[in-house]
């Protein structure tokens, strides 16, 4: 059996007689003899390291690890520099709690006001949060934001990632709000219809840029006639793009918000990912979650300590629009440290090259009879193709180490990344040719 | 310290990406951002030792003894870390073809198994995120057990005013009301109030055992029956699962859901404040209302092939589009969601092998450890600083300071502050509610006789230099990199970022 | 605890005059006290319409939030713009910062009177 009690028995007994007590049963004298578990669970032993590590290391080798990834949909599979692995993994920021106590954790709440910098620079946004749980419940807690006693109702594009919208439907069916789709056309959001949608009841509207099927919407266009009606535009945006990218900022939106897992995070099958939050100053107190604010002690020293925190559960109670009390810190602070060592510049080449990659991807497989762009605006690394025996080609795929694009609404949804090389590129196009016996 | 941005030079940068090895593909001209983002210009060198410089005033449990209440910091093993670091683990995608992740399928169904063994649940979810993420999720499930149902009227969900601040806002986010039953002199849920709340129009209740101030309410069967009778749900909060683990479950209490803390009970790291993980477990007759992927979701379904929300619920293109009739309950059959995918995989991995190595012994040895320790450390302060409640703790207990600052003027915070100076992280202060000038200590399982009298001597050393000498104490920590900081100007006058001169 | 013999005040700790037809309506000493240092105030706008026992505004300290309730029904004929830089006047000084003024009051709840009020207070100790 593993244990992590550093107590000898001798040691236990000396401790039960200081209590007063004879036995483990009398520490818990308060337990009704009737759910007192007189059986060991029905699990198995435990275990000493070495056989759990075999253990547990069998079922990784049961999961494929692929030489290349040409799937997104939410996940992307990024260039993860060596630092950025190393520097979460120092035991004073990875074993901390929530840095309640500002004299002894000035280094966390440091990281995380800076965190706060960066996402307010990728973005354009005035005010950052500590980071939320994902993209898909920042983009809830963003829309519950907006709501106020007139306007309860929250326009979603469908071109936004099917689990971000299902999560935004959820938090609204908790509170008995409205959420409705706005429907899309030619691969985004049908302008037309969103003009018709917006109401005078809705709250805000949200959009994905690029969204799920790739395309980058026309965003600033949506954002103003969003504002015209009097309502708020929530934008949920790709990190890495957003080096280049126009930023949500510069599209008039209210608030900007998105999945961090680009920033370093590994894919591992969903998680823990991280998602950010940033607003123009006017919604600051809005603003859900942790957030680290500069101040002074008493010598006048620089300090960094969580502010705004009124607003939180533990004080708020019921009246707390959300219950929301951590982010996903050490997931932030990966982020903080891509972005650091990545810099602006290495930022701006990831995202060139992944743009240019999926291009040159795009261009060849195009190349093959039978296979088309399902949509012709402007994407950014995601597209999504028409193909025939889908099945088959990623099965070839597969056969050689490459995942390939997610089947999609009877197409296939590829992604590129700045990790592919061209010759696995080449490679995929070669096995596409094959399997469609051109 | 210096700020990364007051370090950087531009022109500085690591080499990470090799050049691109196919034609550049530019953005047109009207959608690049104006100016690039002010991100810091760094050499690997300076990016290393920021950070270092940062961990350096940062204080973790691996780092010290750590008697935060209601926290459960208990030591994060290291193999754990190594286990949730396998490429096997990190480089699987979350939407890869179901056979080419049988290994992630197992660790969350035998993760799953073993914690609905430990708390008598029948079905568990990982998605979840955090805590409060889970008790979302468990509260939703009653709602929508009672939504599909048709049964309206149920809009009320009782809380006891010792909860966590996170119950009562969850209950607001599933558009409940909250209702507060009070607590009786022995700190347990008063069974009059509570049976003048219940009625028709309960849906449910939220409850923790042992409850926030580390007491086992030996009434918690007649609570539980008492409200299934009412018609409604009782919900499990299980924070203070460390207590009880292995010795009594949830399930056999009478909760029909419950929420777990991973980060706390399963020994995975707290990070800072995330990522954690909040599996929410259900018996059988909850099962259809759990969280899942939309888009995975629409795979399993489509024999591999996915499926937008354009596609799945609204009509195809070309066609006049219809809005769909917005429902109380769940029309559409879609399953709902907390978060994307199946959440946070690899602190499950974390969680399964800590379960594997303690296994069915370990399990209910660790609970039993962590409360004969609260109880030792209760008693060997005891004397000093007084418990709220005076008997038999479980896995935690607080000191009420009432009367002792009365005597002294030295606060819970003055007291909790001058602990720093003495290498020991302070507990958790002014929680619960119910309890004036509180402090509440876990110190856990994993401390070892002689830290735990340490840390009893050093708070009989702090009670007896608040009647001695209570000013130095006033304005502690004195050793630290900085003292107690202005929060009133940073609420008054937020400064959230580092602005570019 | 400060309590001036000319207002009237609530049992939810406002206070409240009549000035010009307006009914002035504040939060008093004991309510600044026991919120500690304000430093947020989110007030209505003129034009917005208010009910007895609703809340109007609220206001944040570092640790709490408090919602502000009305004592009366109306519309909202002016706010204090002055506590949106300087929310600390509520502490320094309650009584001589007014929260908002309403006009066209059509209900009224039970109002007491300052040593009513002292008294409500002594209680809650």
């Amino acid at each position: 059996m593993g244990s992590y009690v550093p107590q000898t028995e001798a040691q236990r007994q000396e401790m039960l007689a200081a209590v007063g007590l004879k036995s483990y049963r009398e520490l818990y004298r308060d337990v009704p003899e009737e759910m007192y578990l007189d059986h060991p669970l029905q699990i198995p032993s435990g275990m000493s390291e070495m056989e759990v590590g075999r253990a547990v290391s069998a079922m990784a080798e049961k999961n494929t690890v692929f030489k290349a990834v040409l799937r997104g949909a939410g996940a992307y599979d990024h260039y993860i520099p060596s630092i950025v692995k190393y520097v979460p993994s120092k035991e004073e920021f990875m074993t901390a709690y929530t840095p309640y106590q500002a004299e002894i954790n000035q280094g966390i709440l440091q990281s995380i006001f800076e965190y706060q910098t960066m996402i307010c620079e990728l973005t354009g946004m005035d005010v950052s949060n500590a980071s939320v749980y994902d993209g898909a419940s920042a983009m809830a807690e963003a829309a519950a934001m907006c709501r106020d006693r007139k306007r309860q109702v929250t326009l979603i594009s469908a071109a936004v990632h099917p689990d971000v919208i299902n999560t935004v439907r959820t938090y609204c069916y908790g509170r008995g709000d409205e959420m409705r789709i706005v429907p899309v056309k030619n691969g985004k959001t049908d302008p037309d219809a969103l003009k018709e949608m917006l109401t005078e009841d809705v709250s805000s509207f949200c959009l994905q840029q690029p969204n799920f099927f790739g395309q980058f919407e026309d965003a600033e266009k949506l954002c103003a006639m969003v504002h015209e009606s009097g309502a708020m535009a929530v934008m949920s945006c790709n990190p890495i793009a957003l080096a280049i990218l126009k930023t949500p900022r510069e599209c008039g939106a209210d608030i900007a918000v998105g999945e961090c897992q680009p920033l370093g995070m590994p894919l591992s099958f969903g998680g823990p990912y991280a998602g950010y939050m940033a607003c123009i100053s006017k919604y600051m107190r809005r603003l859900p979650g942790r957030i680290v604010g500069q101040t002074e002690d008493a010598e006048g020293r620089k300090a960094y300590v969580l502010t705004l925190q009124a607003r939180e559960q533990h004080i708020r109670r019921e009246k707390a629009t959300s219950n929301i009390c951590s982010n996903e810190a050490l997931c932030a602070l990966t982020a903080s440290v891509y972005m650091a060592s990545m810099g602006p510049s290495g930022m701006a080449e990831a995202a060139r090259q992944s743009m240019s990659k999926a291009h040159y991807l795009a261009a060849e497989l195009c190349g093959i009879p039978g296979v088309s762009l399902r949509y012709t605006g402007t994407y950014f690394h995601e597209f999504l193709t028409e193909m025939p025996k889908i099945p088959e080609v990623l099965s070839a795929l597969e056969k050689k180490g490459i995942l390939g694009g997610l089947p999609l609404d009877g197409g296939v949804l590829w992604c590129v990344t700045e990790k592919v090389p061209k010759e696995v590129l080449d490679e995929t196009t070669a096995c596409v040719k094959e399997v469609l016996g051109k | 310290m210096k700020l990364i941005f007051d370090k950087s030079v531009p022109g500085l940068s690591c080499s990470l990406l090799p050049p691109c090895d196919v034609e550049s593909t530019e953005l047109p001209e009207e959608m690049k951002r104006k100016d690039p983002p002010a991100l810091p210009e760094l050499s690997e060198t300076d990016v290393s030792r920021h950070y270092s410089e940062l961990s350096h005033h940062a204080y973790g449990v691996n780092c010290g003894f750590y008697p935060l209440g209601s926290c459960t910091m208990k030591y994060n093993p290291r193999i754990d870390e190594e286990m949730a670091a396998l490429k096997g683990f990190t480089g699987v995608h979350p939407l890869a073809p179901a056979d080419t992740v049988k290994g992630c399928r197992e660790v969350l169904d035998t993760a799953g198994k073993y914690l609905c063994e430990i708390t008598g649940m029948s079905d568990m979810t990982f998605q979840p995120a955090a805590g409060a993420h889970g008790e979302f999720t468990g509260v939703l499930l009653i709602k929508q057990y009672h939504d599909s149902r048709g049964d309206s009227k149920r809009k009320k969900i009782i809380v006891p005013d010792s909860a966590h601040g996170t119950n009562p806002a969850t209950a607001a986010m599933c558009g409940f009301e909250v209702v507060n039953v009070s607590s009786d002199a022995d700190g347990c849920v008063d069974l009059e109030a509570l049976k003048a709340v219940l009625g028709e129009d309960t849906a449910g209740l939220m409850l923790t055992n042992p409850n926030t101030l580390g007491l086992f309410d030996e009434n918690i069967l007649e609570i539980t029956r008492l409200v299934h009778e009412a018609g409604g749900l009782c919900y499990y909060d299980g924070a203070n699962l460390n207590a009880v683990m292995g010795v009594v479950r949830p399930g056999d209490m009478g909760f029909d859901c419950i929420h777990l803390n991973l980060h706390k009970t399963f020994a995975t790291p707290h990070g800072g404040g995330g990522p954690g993980a909040g599996a929410v477990g259900c018996k059988h007759f909850l099962k259809e209302f759990l969280p899942e992927s939309a888009l995975l979701g629409s795979m399993e379904k489509g024999d591999g092939m996915a499926a937008s929300y354009a596609s799945a619920v609204l009509p195809a293109q070309g066609e006049p589009f219809a809005e769909p009739e917005p429902s109380p309950d769940n029309a559409e059959g879609i399953p709902f969601q907390v978060r994307s995918f199946s959440g946070n995989f690899l602190v499950v991995v974390r969680a399964l092998t800590y379960m594997m190595t303690l296994g069915k012994e370990g399990i209910p040895e660790a609970a039993r450890s962590a409360v004969l320790n609260a109880n030792y450390l209760m008693r060997k302060i005891k004397g000093t600083f007084e418990p709220a409640y005076d008997r038999i703790c479980m896995h935690e207990f607080v000191l009420d300071l009432s009367e002792f600052k009365k005597e002294t003027g030295i606060s819970a915070l003055d007291a909790a502050k001058t602990l720093i100076d003495y290498g020991m992280h302070p507990p958790t202060m002014y929680f619960p509610l119910i309890v004036h000038e509180a402090l509440m200590l876990e110190p856990t399982e994993t401390e070892g006789k002689e830290m735990l009298d340490w840390a009893a001597g050093v708070f009989r050393d702090v009670w007896q230099r608040a009647h001695e000498n209570p000013d130095e104490l006033h304005s502690s920590p004195h050793g630290t990199q900085i003292g107690r900081p202005d929060e009133v100007q940073a609420a008054r006058n937020p400064v959230l970022r580092w602005q570019k001169a | 605890m400060n309590t001036p013999e000319e207002l009237k005040y609530t049992k939810t700790h406002e206070w409240v005059k009549e000035e010009d037809g307006k009914v002035v309506i504040g939060i008093t000493d004991y309510a600044q006290n026991a919120l500690g240092d304000i430093v947020f105030v989110n007030p209505p706008q003129a034009g917005d319409s208010v009910s007895v026992g609703e809340a109007f505004c609220d206001v944040e300290s570092v640790k709490a939030v408090s919602d502000v309730l009305s004592p009366v029904t109306g519309t909202v004929a002016e706010v204090n713009e002055e506590l949106m830089d300087e929310p600390q006047k509520l502490n320094k000084d309650p009584y001589g910062s007014w929260l908002i003024k309403v006009e066209d009051v059509t209900g009224e709840e039970e109002l007491l009177d300052a040593a009513a009020y002292q008294e409500l207070c002594a209680k809650e100790e």
